[in-house]
C-alpha cells in the first residue's frame, strides 16, 4: 500500500493535537500513514510515541529554526520535496490556519488541486465537505495531482493502532524567498488547561446575555465541569466580554463538538454558521423566541444567572 | 506606498446560499451579493496606511459583471481606483487558477503591499494570500490582528490558536487581516458620489497573458461531484424555567451521557 502523508499539528504544551490522531486514523483507510513533523529542534522525537500509538509507520522530520522561525513557506518547500520523492497516495493537513496555508503553497508548487474543510475521504479520493455554514454537503475530488486535503477537526473518531515508527530526518533546503516572513516572537494567551476550541468534544459558549466579562466565569465554570472549551458569540467578543480567538461563528471558529451549550446567545446566522453541525445543542436564553431554540435539542427559557449555577451545582452533586 | 486591496463579491451570508444544480458553482445569479465582510477591514487598513504614509489604494476584483456593484461600494469607502478582472472563461475557476490570475494582475499593478481579508464567507478556504505570495515570490503575513508600517518594514500580530505571533517582513508583501484589526468606516455621501467617477479598469485574460484553458472548468484542479442540502435542524424540547431549569438541563445532559 502506498504512503499517505499526515502533516502533524502539535503544540509545545500539549503535544500532538487530536486532529492529527484523526488524520492518522483516516489515513489508515487510504494506505500506510507516515507522519510529517515540521517544527522546532527535537519535535519529532518528543511526538513519536503518540504518533506510533495511532498508526504512524514512519516519521519524516524537518526541524530547527530554518523551519520554525519563518511563516509556513519553509514547511511547504520541505513538504513539496518530500511529496515529489515518495509519491504518496494522499497528503492530509489540519484544516486550521497553518495547515491550510502550507497546503495552499504546496498546491501552487505542485500545480495540484486542494480541498479544504474535509470531513470524510473515500479510498477513491472523493472528499466530503460541509459548505455554507453547514447547510450544504458537497462531494468533491482533486482532478489534477494527488488528493491534497485539509481535514476539519472533530470529523473522525481517533482509533489507536500500534506501530513503531522510525524517524527519518529530512535534509532542509529552504530558499531565501522562504525566509521573507520572520517570526520574531510567539506569545501564549490561552487560558488554563482547557481543550482547544476547535478540537473540544464539549463547547460552552456565552453571548451578549452573559452581560459582562466578569460573568464569563459562569460560562468557564460550566465548561470546566463538562471538560469543555469556552466559546463566545461575536456580540460578546465585540462587547469585550471575551477574547477574539474564542469567537465561534462566521467570522470566527467553526466548531463541531459532541455537545454545544449556548448561554445567552440569540443564535444569529453569524453565530449559527460556526456551530450548527454540533451533534447535540443545548441553549439557555431568556427570550423564548430566540432563533437558537430552532436548533437546540434541549432549550431552557429563563434567567441564565439562575439556571447555570443550579446546573453547575447539580453536576457537582452527580460527580 | 502603492497598496492593492483584494475584494471579492460573495452571496450574503445572512441569506440562503446555494450551489447551482447545472454546474455545481456558487449561485451568484439569484443571491443577494455583497462585499466579502472581511475585505472591508482590508480596505480600512489600506486607507489608514495611505492616510499616514501617503500613496495610492487600488481595489482588485476578479468576478462576473455584477461584481461592479461591489467595486463601486468599495470605492465609496475611499480607495482611488479599481481593476476588475472580467472574462467569461473565468467561470468555474478553482483556487489554484484564481491565484494565477490575481498574481498576474498584481504583477502588472506593481503593488508594494497587497491587503486582503483572512478568508471569504462563501468558500472560507483561506488559501489565497499564500498562493499569491508563493507565485509572486513575496512575503505573506497572514491572519493579522494588528499591522504596523515603518518605512518598508511591516510587522503584524498574527492571531493563532494559542495566542499570537509577531511576524515581520519587508515590502513587497501580502497581508491578510481578521475583523479584529480595525473598525471599517461607513461610506460618506460624498464618497458614494465620488466613487461613481473613479476609474475602473477592466482586464481580460488576454491582457494578463493567461490562456483560457488555464482557468475555468478546463483549468480546474478540483471538481464538485455532487451536492445536497442538509435538512435544517429541528428544535427539540423547550422548557420554561420554573425554578428547576438547571436541574432539568443536567437531567437532559445525563440522558445523553455528557454528565
Amino acid at each position: 500500500m502506498s504512503e499517505v502523508l499526515v502533516v502533524v499539528e502539535a503544540t509545545k504544551e500539549f503535544g500532538v493535537k487530536k486532529v492529527t490522531l484523526e488524520m492518522l486514523t483516516l489515513a489508515r483507510e487510504l494506505g500506510t500513514p507516515s507522519a510529517v513533523v515540521l517544527g522546532g529542534a527535537g519535535a519529532a522525537e518528543a511526538l513519536s510515541g503518540k504518533l506510533g500509538e495511532y498508526g504512524a509507520e514512519k516519521i519524516y522530520a524537518a526541524e530547527g529554526d530554518e523551519i520554525d522561525g519563518y511563516l509556513v513557506a519553509p514547511k511547504a518547500t520541505v513538504l513539496a520535496e518530500l511529496v515529489k520523492r515518495v509519491q504518496p497516495a494522499a497528503v492530509l493537513l489540519a484544516s486550521a490556519q497553518e495547515g491550510k496555508e502550507i497546503a495552499a503553497r504546496l498546491a501552487v508548487k505542485l500545480d495540484n488541486g486542494i480541498l479544504t474543510d474535509v470531513v470524510g475521504l473515500d479510498a477513491d479520493g472523493t472528499a466530503t465537505q460541509v459548505a455554507f455554514a453547514g447547510s450544504t454537503i458537497v462531494k468533491s475530488k482533486v482532478t489534477k495531482g494527488l488528493p491534497l486535503v485539509t481535514v476539519r477537526p472533530n470529523s473522525v473518531t481517533p482509533a489507536p493502532a500500534a506501530a513503531a515508527p522510525a524517524i527519518e530526518q529530512l535534509s532542509v533546503s529552504v530558499t531565501d524567498t522562504d525566509k521573507l516572513a520572520k517570526v520574531v516572537e510567539r506569545v501564549a494567551e490561552q487560558k488554563g488547561s482547557r481543550p482547544e476550541l476547535t478540537e473540544a468534544g464539549v463547547v460552552v459558549s456565552g453571548g451578549r446575555g452573559v452581560g459582562n466579562a466578569d460573568n464569563f466565569k459562569l460560562v468557564e465554570e460550566l465548561a470546566d465541569l463538562l471538560g469543555g472549551a469556552v466559546g463566545a458569540s461575536r456580540a460578546a467578543v465585540d462587547s469585550g466580554f471575551y477574547p477574539h480567538q474564542f469567537q465561534v461563528g462566521q467570522t470566527g471558529k467553526t466548531v463541531s463538538p459532541q455537545l454545544y451549550v449556548a448561554l445567552g446567545i440569540s443564535g444569529a446566522i453569524q453565530h449559527r454558521a460556526g456551530m450548527q453541525t454540533s451533534k447535540t445543542i443545548v441553549a439557555v436564553n431568556k427570550d423564548g423566541e430566540a432563533p437558537i431554540f430552532e436548533l437546540a435539542d434541549f432549550g431552557v427559557v429563563g434567567d441564565l444567572f439562575k439556571i447555570v449555577p443550579q446546573a453547575a451545582e447539580e453536576i457537582r452533586k452527580r460527580k | 506606498m502603492n497598496i492593492v486591496v483584494l475584494v471579492k463579491q460573495v452571496p450574503d451570508s445572512g441569506a440562503d446560499r446555494n450551489l447551482r444544480n447545472d454546474d455545481n458553482t456558487v449561485d451568484r445569479g439569484s443571491a443577494n451579493n455583497v462585499i466579502n465582510e472581511m475585505d472591508e477591514y482590508a480596505i480600512e487598513e489600506a486607507l489608514k496606511i495611505k492616510e499616514a504614509h501617503g500613496g495610492e489604494v487600488t481595489i482588485l476584483t476578479m468576478g462576473p459583471d455584477r461584481a461592479t456593484e461591489s467595486i463601486r461600494k468599495a470605492l465609496s469607502m475611499g480607495p482611488d481606483k479599481a481593476v476588475h478582472v472580467l472574462d467569461d472563461a473565468l467561470h468555474g475557476s478553482c483556487a489554484v487558477a484564481t491565484s494565477k490570475v490575481l498574481a498576474a494582475a498584481l504583477g502588472q499593478l506593481g503593488a508594494d503591499l497587497v491587503i486582503c481579508g483572512a478568508e471569504s464567507t462563501d468558500g472560507r478556504v483561506q488559501v489565497m494570500p499564500h498562493m499569491i505570495a508563493e507565485r509572486l515570490g513575496v512575503a505573506a503575513l497572514t491572519g493579522a490582528r494588528k499591522l504596523t508600517v515603518d518605512g518598508a518594514t511591516l510587522t503584524v500580530e498574527r492571531q493563532t490558536e494559542e495566542g499570537y505571533e509577531v511576524v515581520t517582513a519587508s515590502t513587497p508583501a501580502v497581508v491578510s487581516v481578521w475583523d479584529t484589526i480595525n473598525e471599517p468606516r461607513y461610506p460618506s455621501f460624498k464618497g458614494i458620489m465620488a466613487a461613481k467617477k473613479k476609474p475602473v479598469q477592466t482586464l481580460a485574460l488576454a491582457d494578463l497573458g493567461v490562456a483560457p484553458d488555464e482557468v475555468g472548468f478546463d483549468g480546474a484542479t478540483s471538481a464538485v461531484v455532487e451536492h445536497t442540502k442538509r435538512p435544517p435542524r429541528s428544535g427539540g424540547a423547550k422548557i420554561t424555567d420554573e425554578g428547576e431549569g438547571g436541574v432539568k438541563l443536567v437531567e437532559f445532559l445525563a440522558t445523553e451521557k455528557f454528565v
